[in-house]
């Protein structure tokens, strides 16, 4: 933009070549005059058609002060009814910009609602430059630290602030320098490469296309004249850095076998080693292709083929990187299984501290797990808070652990292999961005060692098959007598058991544990991982455990292998166990001194596909005799 | 410093990067869904989508079948282009018409516009959709078509019964998509969100890909409605009083049901000058699609009962 003249014009225009399309991101609080200054981008550059520009000539809405004929610009951007209705964007909008050097950008129209940081840092996640609106009669204020906030965590390294409504303050060099001071200032704490500040009036067009009259004592660039000169910082150099191909697609033809995907960093060539997942044995590129052509040499933004020319087993979800030799061990993505990251929480349930959610990272999934919740960040001030949970558009620090070894890198090397969605198991929603800080090198981070002395041979020792039976349903419904009719039985045919009970752990191991659904979801997650280390030990596990929430079943279940878990629902009815109260407890929640009581306070949400339902209001023999059946034993 | 310093991005530079995106796209539905199915709409982005399907996966072949909807009301063209460009490609076409549609006689002049594109548009395309246990489809929308496409994601989730569901889009960040369902959810898939009507031309152009020959000017008969010009392409256009079929020089910039398509006054008989004449008029090219209607909105409304 401002701060550097170019070198020579082949630099500049090879670096334009390189990013034929640019990514911007427009941030604005509500009235700033975002959709005006876009409008306005848009209109002047000939990228809106002109039946459009008639609409936004001739319709209103309410409260504008332009007179009809004239276009309002505001009107170009708008999308959904509801939001014509409330007259607010509510989503991120996307719009084509042809800019004179026949460059494209592409602008990722972003809310200005507070509530909305989700869908900013939507937009800013795959930005190179940010617009940044501050309205010069209103000045600086917490929107504007927000919006730099998530800018800057997003990997945003390029600013433009439009200092806007110049017209209104009288084009007013003083106003300008004082808010320009304040937004540097703001910037400052931030690992920004450029910041160009420009005095604006999107609604007269001051300064948006063509230098301003009014602003005689302004020598920077318009914000057209910034778009259009833009060009990648080092950070933002990809093909520099080691190259990098998360695996799509495996392509088959006759004779060929190609792993298919989009470079994200670095080059590759016929001849050149690639290890797969950063470990294990090099092995040689033998072609390149591109769009089904063999090429020399593919850069960062193409979507490629390659063949190896070792037969190799590479899938779907594997990362294709150059050997590691040479490179700083922070910039390189050895695999691990706990990372330090950012997250953006994008859900409308909250974070369940120890809830197994799955991780997708390009076209990678596994399951993960938050193990530690380090801090809230304000996004206004900076700070990090100390937090237990995270809500909707809440940005934070926290350790995330994988089933598998899988290779990330730290986002600020690369976006695409740095940042991870996070996915609720059973709506499937996205709950969460992530951005990786680190791989967390520690004691736990190890890949197990393969003892010599394993499960089955446990198992074959003591002549049984390990099993996890996991039996849920409201207090009362009768799952520990269950339990220890089952385990009499059990033992007495000479079977090695135990029996995890609710309120026997929560003496014990999770004594600092509430009932809270987050708390509940540790609880579940640590009575599941102790009943999978006794079964390893080759016990069968019994699990008395009301475990309310769906997802956290699911949860534990998917600790285990196919077969190895059995959730059986104690099904009884409502009526049955208030009348039991065994402990007193549904006397206690009705009067009001137990407020997270299963069935009362909160809810019990049922299996929907349960292994076995069994009834707690029957025959108990029977109810055995079916567990029996189920265990196999006879 | 001055706009004059860089002129130079050359139009194929910013082809190179849509085409990366689109292939991105299709490989990663490809990969990660149990049964995607391409919609073909014979137009013109339907070519260009089948276009990167083929180079998305080359040298294998297309990983899945191509769908039609027909709606027996395209020009006959279109039908002809649609088998020869299926047996050069040896694609898996799969065609689908409303029988139910059909039997009752559902027509553009019977039944309005409105209805008879739900009923043999909309209601076709579940129809096939659930037939075909498809659990994504990719679709050649662009954002720029028209204003309340500017939010539509690239993966856009449909919920049971095919509905979308606003406050249901997912979050799309980086190039990472959450392509995971739960029951019932399906996806729509838009490989070419990023491209612009020009960009779609000047591909068409780069790569010498066939289109219907519909798209460039000819001799056709024609009637004006409205203000709009209609092709009577076969008898079963109903003529009205004092309506005179005259040949006149026209082509279509989009390409439907040819009752609801307006044809376009020109003497672009090949590329070079239909381009050069995009670049003149510049009207949206849904101006000339008579079931959009006015504004922005209606589209929308369509696409929450399963339009496209
Ligand atoms: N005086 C003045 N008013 C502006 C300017 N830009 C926008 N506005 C007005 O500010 C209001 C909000 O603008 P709009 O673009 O809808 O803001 P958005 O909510 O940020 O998209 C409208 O009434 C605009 O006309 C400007 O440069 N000067």
């Amino acid at each position: 933009m401002t701060t550097t003249e170019p070198q020579s014009t082949s630099i500049e225009t090879e670096a334009l070549v390189e990013h034929p399309i640019v990514r911007v991101v427009a941030c604005g609080s509500v009235d700033d005059g975002k959709s005006t200054l876009i409008g306005r981008l848009l209109a002047e550059t000939e990228s809106v058609p002109d039946d459009i520009l008639d609409y936004a000539r001739n319709t209103r809405r309410s409260g504008t002060t332009i007179p009809k004929g004239e276009v309002d610009f505001s009107m170009l951007t708008d999308g959904l009814e509801a939001e014509h209705e409330q007259g607010i964007t509510i989503d991120v909008a996307y719009r084509h910009l042809y800019l004179p050097s026949g460059r494209r950008a592409i602008i990722a129209d972003a809310p200005g609602h507070e509530q909305y940081t989700r869908n900013m840092a939507v937009a800013a996640s795959t930005a190179d430059i940010a617009i940044l609106l501050v309205d010069a009669t209103r000045g600086i204020r917490p929107q504007t630290h927000r919006h730099l906030t998530v800018c800057a965590m997003m990997g945003v390294r390029s600013v433009i602030v439009a200092i806007n409504k110049m017209d209104a303050v009288g084009f007013q060099h003083v106003t300008f320098e004082e808010l320009a001071g304040g937004v540097r200032a703001a910037a400052a704490r931030f690992d920004l490469e450029e910041i160009d500040v420009i005095p604006v009036s999107a609604l007269t067009g001051d300064n948006v296309i063509a230098r301003s009259a009014q602003t005689g004592w302004y020598h920077g660039p318009t914000v057209l004249e910034a778009l259009t000169s833009w060009r990648p910082h080092g950070a933002e150099n990809l093909e520099a850095a080691p190259f990098r191909l998360p695996v799509q697609y495996v392509v088959r033809a006759d004779d060929f076998r190609g792993y298919a995907g989009t470079v994200v960093a670095g080059s590759v060539r016929p001849g050149d080693k690639v290890v797969v997942n950063a470990r294990g044995p090099e092995t040689t590129v033998e072609r390149v292709l591109v769009a089904g052509e063999d090429v020399d040499v593919a850069r960062a933004g193409q979507a490629v083929t390659l063949t190896l020319e070792t037969e190799t087993d590479v899938t779907r979800g594997d990362l294709l990187v150059a050997p590691g030799e040479g490179f700083p061990a922070d910039h390189y993505p050895r695999p691990a299984t706990a990372f330090a990251a950012d997250l953006v929480w994008t859900g409308e349930e909250e974070l369940r501290h120890g809830r197994s959610y799955l991780l997708l990272a390009g076209s990678l999934a596994v399951p993960a797990v938050v193990t530690a919740i380090r801090g809230r960040r304000d996004v206004v001030t900076g700070e990090e808070m100390a937090a237990r949970t995270f809500k909707m558009n809440d940005i934070g620090h926290v350790e995330i652990a994988t089933d598998t070894p899988v290779p990330l890198d730290p986002y600020s090397v690369s976006r695409d292999t740095g940042g991870f969605l996070l996915v609720e198991r059973v709506s499937r929603d996205t709950v969460a961005a992530g951005l990786i800080r680190h791989a967390l090198r520690r004691a736990h981070n190890v890949v197990p060692h393969a003892f010599t002395v394993d499960q089955e041979a446990r198992a074959r020792l003591k002549g049984q098959r390990p099993r996890v039976l996991w039996l849920t349903g409201l207090p009362g419904a009768g799952k520990s007598t269950i339990a220890d009719a089952l385990e009499r039985k059990l033992h007495g045919l000479g079977m090695h058991t135990y029996v995890l009970d609710g309120d026997g752990v929560r003496t014990g191991l999770n004594k600092d544990l509430g009932f809270t659904p987050e708390d509940r979801a540790e609880n579940v997650r640590r009575v599941a991982e102790t009943a999978k280390l006794m079964m390893d030990a080759g016990l069968i596990v019994i699990v008395s455990l009301v475990s309310p929430f769906r997802g956290d079943r699911r949860a534990a279940k998917g600790l285990f292998r196919e077969g190895d878990f059995f959730e059986v629902w104690v099904d009884t009815p409502a009526d049955v166990v208030v009348e039991r109260d065994p402990k007193g407890l549904y006397a206690k929640a009705r009067a009001g001194t137990l407020p997270n009581m299963t069935g009362v306070g909160q809810m019990y949400e049922p299996p929907e596909h349960a292994d076995l339902v069994v009834s707690g209001a029957g025959d108990l023999d029977e109810v055995v005799g079916q567990l029996l059946e189920a265990l196999e034993v006879s | 410093m001055s706009l004059a310093a860089e002129s130079a991005v050359a139009p194929d530079a910013v082809l190179d990067a849509l085409e990366a995106e689109a292939i991105h796209v299709f490989r990663e539905a490809a990969g990660a869904f149990r049964r995607p199915v391409m919609l073909y709409s014979i137009g013109k982005d339907s070519s260009v989508l089948l276009h990167l399907a083929v180079k998305a996966f080359a040298p294998g072949k297309v990983p899945f079948p191509v769908l039609h909807i027909d709606t027996t009301w395209k020009f006959r063209e279109m039908i002809d282009f649609r088998d020869r460009t299926a047996r050069e490609l040896d694609l898996d076409l799969k065609v689908h018409t409303n029988k139910e549609g059909v039997d009752e006689g559902v027509t553009p002049f019977t039944h309005g516009t409105h209805e008879y594109t739900r009923i043999m548009k909309t209601v076709a395309l579940r129809q096939a959709l659930d037939e075909g246990g498809y659990d994504a489809a990719f679709g050649g929308a662009r954002r720029d078509e028209e204003r309340s496409r500017a939010k539509e994601r690239i993966f856009s989730l449909r919920e049971p019964g095919h509905r979308w569901e606003p406050r249901k889009q997912r979050p799309e960040f980086w190039r990472t998509a959450n392509t995971q369902l739960a029951d019932g959810q399906t996806m729509r898939v838009f490989p070419m969100s990023n491209w612009t009507e020009l960009d779609v031309w000047r591909y068409i152009q780069r790569e010498k890909i066939d289109v219907v020959p519909l798209y460039f000017a000819e001799q056709r008969p024609v009637v004006e409605r409205d203000g709009q010009l209609i092709m009577v392409d076969d008898d079963r256009l109903p003529l009205q009083d004092g309506e005179q079929p005259q040949l006149r020089s026209v082509r279509f910039r989009t390409l439907g049901c040819y009752p609801l398509t307006a044809a376009v006054e020109s003497t672009a008989d090949n590329l070079d000058d239909l381009l050069a004449e995009m670049l003149v008029d510049r009207r949206s090219e849904r101006a000339g699609r008579l079931i959009d209607g006015e504004g922005g909105g209606s589209m929308e409304s369509k696409k929450t009962e399963g339009y496209f």
